[in-house]
């Protein structure tokens, strides 16, 4: 990546003298256009929700399992079903060790790597009648809870900006970059 | 796989999940007739809905519009603020629940009408007013930034034709010959000319940090859809669109604002774009983690696949349609994500004899290109197909050659080699050889 990276920068910085004739695209000139304003410290506060897999982003608060059994069982089991693998929407829990096999079932715990992601599609997503109704609490609480479904933690572990991070998914390790162009011409 | 079952109850068949029998299609007849309300005329004979019509008042818009015998004896109607098709004309996009499909089979040249560009949103269409709508662009930059969409216009702009294809197009046939016609085999695929500014030129604006690498892009739509984008490779292309087709966004197509990324796969491409934030590391959302993601034989997944791969079809004679003895003009289109068509080559005996195709101008790197192969059916049967080269070199795999590095589990990014097979009947139908 560091090799493209540099080169990608070197086109964006022709690009951008090409066109404007000034400055390069890192900004160690001041803006030569004018145009747009500083963002304001709410509007940046309002939005800036993402999370990342080191747990950056995620606000305080807490909720464990148990918790998140009855905030699921509500809000969540009419379409994910009331153990998480029944549907009609995408399966939750379950499909650990199929990822090789013929009928693989990709699920929270046997596919996705990281169990921040799972904290941030739901704040930002979930439910799906309803987006971004939940509380940080409930968050927490319905993250938990998947998660030890799938037998990743213990029911009453609780989930908050500390320990979420640190839970490691089983197919943490099963991923891998892009190989592509991966079939050979004839 | 169960994680798409939901998806598969619902969507057409290739749609991100695969195959629900594909809902029956305007019969030739039905097309022809004069209906003026489809839907409400529903269950009437043919015949019964061109007297209808005749008899019923203004087709569309103001004025004496009528259906006659004769146009050369009646006053035809006047200008009209903003215009429609034909009455006559019937194509449609094919509509599941959370995608439609572009009708590729009854459309003409490179260019997908605005109105007929696929759509596939994950929790619905917003509705956006434009004069409300705002881009933040922040982290790391020397100087967060909020911009409005007049803004943005405001910048130097750049225009482009170039295709968008959701990776999860042709998904269906990973499995078994799913689609029934070639919208639903390849409709997920359209091309526009967009009209934007160059990420680099707002990037610039912002003072982008040299330690910055990867790029979130997010939408604000329900599904507040959000993709990583190396950085790097998005700075040599990317546009940040206002424009389709000389007209402002479509909404299924991220009105008031969407990311254009030539070549990459079309969720990367975020639509009812509001916020840009640099980072050093990709933010690993779900829709680049537990989706959009290609998983293969052993076990393990790719990720970041984002380019989309050489890939062509013909669209007529394609599935469902009616060859008629004679001379058949083959037609279809190809297109890289890699750069330009360099060739295309057309075989009617399932891949034993290839020949080359004429391609139209233009040829654009990441857009559709138009190529046609003049053919005479004798009657018998055949298998048509089509294979394109980019200028990488790379050229489009069969099946069994994808399949067997591949595997069948990985959903996205199929891009093998459509078979057609002319029945005697002179049938069109699709078939995996």
């Amino acid at each position: 990546m560091c090799k493209k990276t540099a080169a990608g920068i070197r086109t964006g910085l022709v690009f951008a003298v090409a066109l404007v004739g000034a400055a390069d695209v890192h900004g160690e000139e001041r803006p030569s256009l004018g145009l747009g304003r500083q963002a304001t410290e709410a509007e940046m506060r309002a939005w800036d929700r993402d999370v990342s897999p080191t747990g950056e982003g995620l606000p305080a608060g807490k909720g464990t399992a148990q918790e998140g059994a009855r905030v699921f069982s509500t809000k969540c089991s009419s379409c994910h079903g009331t153990t998480g693998t029944e549907g009609p929407a995408p399966r939750l829990v379950g499909g650990q060790g199929t990822l090789a096999t013929k009928n693989p079932v990709k699920t929270v715990g046997s596919y996705w790597p990281y169990a921040t992601t799972l904290y941030d599609y739901i704040r930002r997503a979930m439910p799906f009648t309803a987006p971004q109704s939940l509380t940080s609490d409930e968050v927490y609480a319905v993250t938990a809870w998947i998660l030890a479904q799938n037998g990743i933690i213990k029911i009453d572990a609780v989930m908050d900006a500390q320990t979420l991070p640190n839970v490691r998914m089983p197919n943490r390790g099963g991923f891998v970059p892009d190989p592509r162009p991966d079939v050979p011409n004839r | 796989m169960a994680n798409d079952d939901q998806a598969r109850a619902d969507h057409p068949p290739n749609d991100e999940a695969a195959a629900e029998p594909p809902a029956a299609p305007p019969s030739a007849l039905s097309r022809r007739t004069l209906l003026t309300g489809a839907a409400s005329l529903a269950g009437l004979t043919a015949a019964q809905s061109v007297l209808s019509s005749l008899n019923a008042a203004p087709i569309s818009g103001p004025g004496p519009t009528r259906i006659t015998e004769d146009p050369t004896k009646v006053p035809g109607r006047p200008p009209s603020p903003y215009g429609k098709r034909a009455t006559f004309e019937r194509t449609t996009r094919l509509a599941g629940a959370t995608s439609s499909l572009t009708p590729l089979q009854a459309l003409h040249g490179i260019v997908t009408p605005s109105a007929l560009h696929f759509e596939r949103h994950h929790n619905g269409v917003p509705v956006i007013e434009p004069a409300r709508h705002r881009l933040l662009v922040h982290g790391l930059v020397e100087r967060p930034m909020t911009f409005t969409l007049e803004e943005i216009t405001r910048f130097p702009s750049r225009s482009r034709l170039a295709f968008i294809e959701c990776s999860g197009n042709s998904r269906g046939e990973w499995h078994t010959p799913a689609g029934r016609t070639v919208q639903e085999t390849h409709g997920l695929f359209s091309t526009s000319e967009w009209t934007g500014v160059p990420l680099a030129l707002l990037l610039r604006e912002v003072g982008a940090k040299p330690e910055a690498t990867w790029m979130l892009a997010e939408g604000s739509d329900a599904a507040v859809m959000s993709r990583s984008i190396p950085l790097a490779l998005a700075l040599e292309e990317a546009l940040i669109c206002y424009a389709q087709n000389g007209e402002a966004l479509r909404p299924e197509q991220g009105y008031p604002l969407r990311l254009l990324l030539p070549g990459w796969e079309g969720n990367a491409n975020i639509k009812w774009l509001r916020r840009l934030k640099l980072g050093t590391a990709p933010f690993m959302t779900r829709d680049e983690t537990a989706h959009y993601t290609d998983l293969m034989p052993d076990g393990t997944a790719r990720q970041f696949t984002l380019d989309m791969d050489a890939k062509s079809v013909i669209t007529s004679p394609s599935g469902g349609q009616q060859v008629r003895a004679g001379f058949v003009e083959i037609r279809g289109l190809a297109w890289s994500g890699r750069g330009r068509i360099t060739g295309v080559d057309v075989s009617t005996d399932g891949g034993q004899a290839w020949h080359q195709a004429q391609l139209d101008d233009p040829v654009l790197p990441k857009c559709a290109t138009a190529f046609r192969f003049p053919w005479r059916w004798d009657g018998q049967e055949a298998t048509l197909q089509s294979r394109c080269t980019d200028e990488t070199g790379y050229v489009q795999p069969t099946r069994q050659a994808l399949v067997a590095v591949r595997g069948i589990n990985s959903s996205y990014h199929y891009n093998a080699i459509q078979s057609w097979l002319v029945t005697l009947d002179g049938a069109v139908r699709n078939v995996h050889v």
